[in-house]
């Protein structure tokens, strides 16, 4: 009976991730300007937004551990997968961004980047595991810079990038640098990889693995009374997510022509950042994956909004210099959030689409319960 | 005569913080299915004695055997692995886990499925969830908990807390329990409801127990053997109608 239910939700599941496929390859093939300047480049942004946000997920709601270096791991993603490529390149694999033999490098220099995170993750994670709380979060900040300064001094990726003219026209000309109809045109990589990231740490968190964390997040102490190698999971789960902040930087390095280090800098003002990554965890609920899908994509638009959008120019004047500084906005909305809903958006549950047709009886039974309240 | 082997033995156990020896020649024998107790006024050692016993603080002096198996030095989760499960003297559940899942990590060293069995859901790892979802229920039930499986286990009352945590240290199979002040915080029917639990246990699982406890008639009436420590020593050890009449007991609880 209860394995009946599970392969029917299985089943349900496939099917909406089926549909969503089909809807992204048909947006792929349309043809129209709005969706290929606007939309396509906001999915694939939303793409890396949402296997960051989701992976730091798994360190920090599950795990219960703070780390500000998120980003670095995704710089090491961005710039493995984008060596990997251009070195396919100059030795002649592919010509044109199309094809099988395209395809393989795409696959083979995404999963580069993401095992090459993930031993950056082991590297980092053994010494820096064994502190915690606040401390744990100023040495991963201090990773999250180093990790900056050497990218910056290796001499084949350069302040300027990769060698041979800036790193921007070789990443763009010939490896994974997207032009606005490739991305229209690979979308579904993104969106696919995205499913498949996502499927991983579902299994991953919907496992021994995921009740092993969470009791350390909740006590470590009885953890290792109840005989778990709190360190060991420590560290396999730091590895882990940064294997998914890597694929998020290869996937950051195929939509974006340029590739320079500001972009992963702590002191960048924009939504790369990885206290900016946090502050998503946060909103979407620490210990909900599907809440850090829905806190990317709604903190994406807000960025979206801010920068993009035409509805502020017609705020009155005081509002509108309230919008040139869009770091305020993002506190606001993160105060907002956190007054309302404390646990973040979805708190610790998970959205399923199986249980859509409980939510007239929960809703229900919420306002049932605030109704006994105000009586008594 | 076969000798037989003590579940627990300890050698000249003791722990000193710089100058201080917070427990100092600790001996203890315990054979399979006794239930002893371990008394003492408050500062008295007990819980460091448990913290010793768990490898939370590595012993300075002296050694103590699980089995004759030497566990000096070992971290934590080895310990249990080996064979020697706690409770806490002030609870620590996992608070934000459903109850079922309480247990269920407790039984996180029996199973053996790796990352990508868990990633890609393989037949094994359906087989081994679904045994030790069986395996927690059973554990359950023993303890009158299975209606509230699905329960956080921060909202259970604090004696169903209790019994839960016990509940989850029977979990690692172990061979010998350490129970911290199980009772402290009940009213007399939990302290009551509680004694059944651990009769039962100690008969279905046929394990040794190791109890701190202040509540003096439960300790009367359950333990085979009492130790009494005072300032990290031991000053008295013997069946309960000998502990009673010691004097040296009498002063250390009520003072000259």
């Amino acid at each position: 009976m209860k394995t009946n239910k599970t392969a029917i939700r299985y089943a349900i599941n496939t099917i909406a991730l089926v549909i969503l496929m089909i809807i992204t390859f048909v947006i792929g093939g349309v043809d129209n300007n709005t969706i290929k300047l606007k939309i396509v480049p906001s999915v694939w942004q939303c793409c890396y937004l949402i296997i960051m946000a989701a992976s730091l997920n798994l360190v920090l709601g599950f795990l219960g551990q703070l780390s500000l270096g998120h980003c670095g791991f995704m710089a090491v993603g961005a710039y493995t997968a984008a060596l990997v490529s251009l070195a396919f390149q100059r030795a002649g694999v592919y010509d044109e961004k199309k094809g099988a033999a395209f395809m393989l490098v795409m696959i083979v220099s995404i999963l580069a980047a993401g095992i090459l995170s993930a031993v950056l993750g082991l590297l980092v994670g053994i010494p820096a595991l064994r502190l915690k709380g606040d401390y744990l979060a100023i040495i991963t900040l201090g990773f999250g810079m180093i990790i900056v300064n050497l990218i910056n001094n290796i001499p084949f990726c350069g302040q300027q990038g990769l060698s041979q003219g800036t790193a921007s026209s070789a990443l763009y000309a010939n490896g994974l640098g997207f032009s606005n109809d490739e991305k229209k045109g690979y979308m579904y990589v993104a969106v696919l990889a995205v499913i498949l990231c996502m499927a991983l740490m579902f299994m991953f968190v919907r496992s021994k693995f995921g009740r092993i964390i969470c009791a350390i997040r909740d006590n470590e102490i009885a953890a290792s009374a109840s005989g778990i190698d709190v360190s060991y999971y420590k560290v396999l789960t730091f590895v882990f997510s940064a294997f998914f902040a890597g694929i998020a930087g290869a996937l950051y390095s195929c939509c974006n022509a340029a590739l320079a280090t500001t972009s992963f800098a702590f002191t960048n003002g924009s939504i790369l950042n990885s206290v900016f990554i946090v502050v998503m965890v946060v909103v979407g609920g620490m210990g909900s994956l599907t809440g850090s899908i829905v806190a990317a994509i709604g903190m994406f638009l807000l960025n979206y909004a801010i920068k993009n959008g035409t509805w502020v120019a017609a705020l009155p004047g005081f509002l509108q210099n309230v919008f040139t500084y869009p770091m305020l906005v993002y506190s606001i909305a993160l105060i907002i959030v956190i007054m309302f809903r404390p646990h973040g958006i979805l708190g610790t549950s998970e959205f399923a689409l199986c249980d859509i047709p409980k939510w007239p009886r929960m809703v229900a039974s919420h306002f049932h319960k605030s109704d006994k309240e105000a009586e008594g | 005569m076969e000798e037989r082997v003590p579940v627990l033995r300890t050698q000249h156990l003791g722990i000193a913080f710089g100058g201080l020896h917070a427990v100092e020649d600790f001996n203890i024998e315990i054979y399979k299915g006794e239930l002893v107790g371990l008394i003492g006024p408050n500062g008295a050692g007990k819980t460091t004695v448990f913290n010793l016993l768990t490898g939370v603080y590595k012993p300075t002096e002296g050694t103590f055997y699980l089995n004759n198996e030497l566990l000096n030095g070992k971290k934590t989760h080895q310990i249990v692995e080996a064979g020697i499960a706690r409770t806490f003297q002030n609870i620590r559940l996992f608070g934000n886990m459903k109850v079922i899942d309480n247990v269920k990590t407790a039984f996180s060293k029996d199973i053996k499925y790796g990352l990508c069995s868990a990633l890609f859901r393989s037949k094994a790892y359906w087989k081994t969830e679904r045994e030790i979802h069986e395996r927690a229920m059973e554990l359950l039930k023993i303890f009158h908990l299975e209606e509230k499986a699905d329960y956080l286990a921060s909202s259970l009352p604090y004696g169903e807390q209790r019994k839960l945590e016990i509940a989850r240290a029977l979990a690692t199979d172990m061979k010998l329990l350490l129970l911290d002040e199980p009772a402290a915080g009940m009213n007399p029917t939990e302290t009551a409801e509680l004694l059944e639990c651990i009769k039962v246990i100690r008969e279905q699982f046929g394990i040794a127990i190791l109890l701190i406890e202040h509540d003096m008639s439960l300790v009367m009436n359950v333990c085979e053997k009492i130790q009494v420590i005072n300032f990290g020593k031991t000053i008295a050890a013997g069946l309960p109608d000998e502990i009673v009449n010691n004097p040296e007991v009498i002063e250390a609880y009520l003072g000259r």
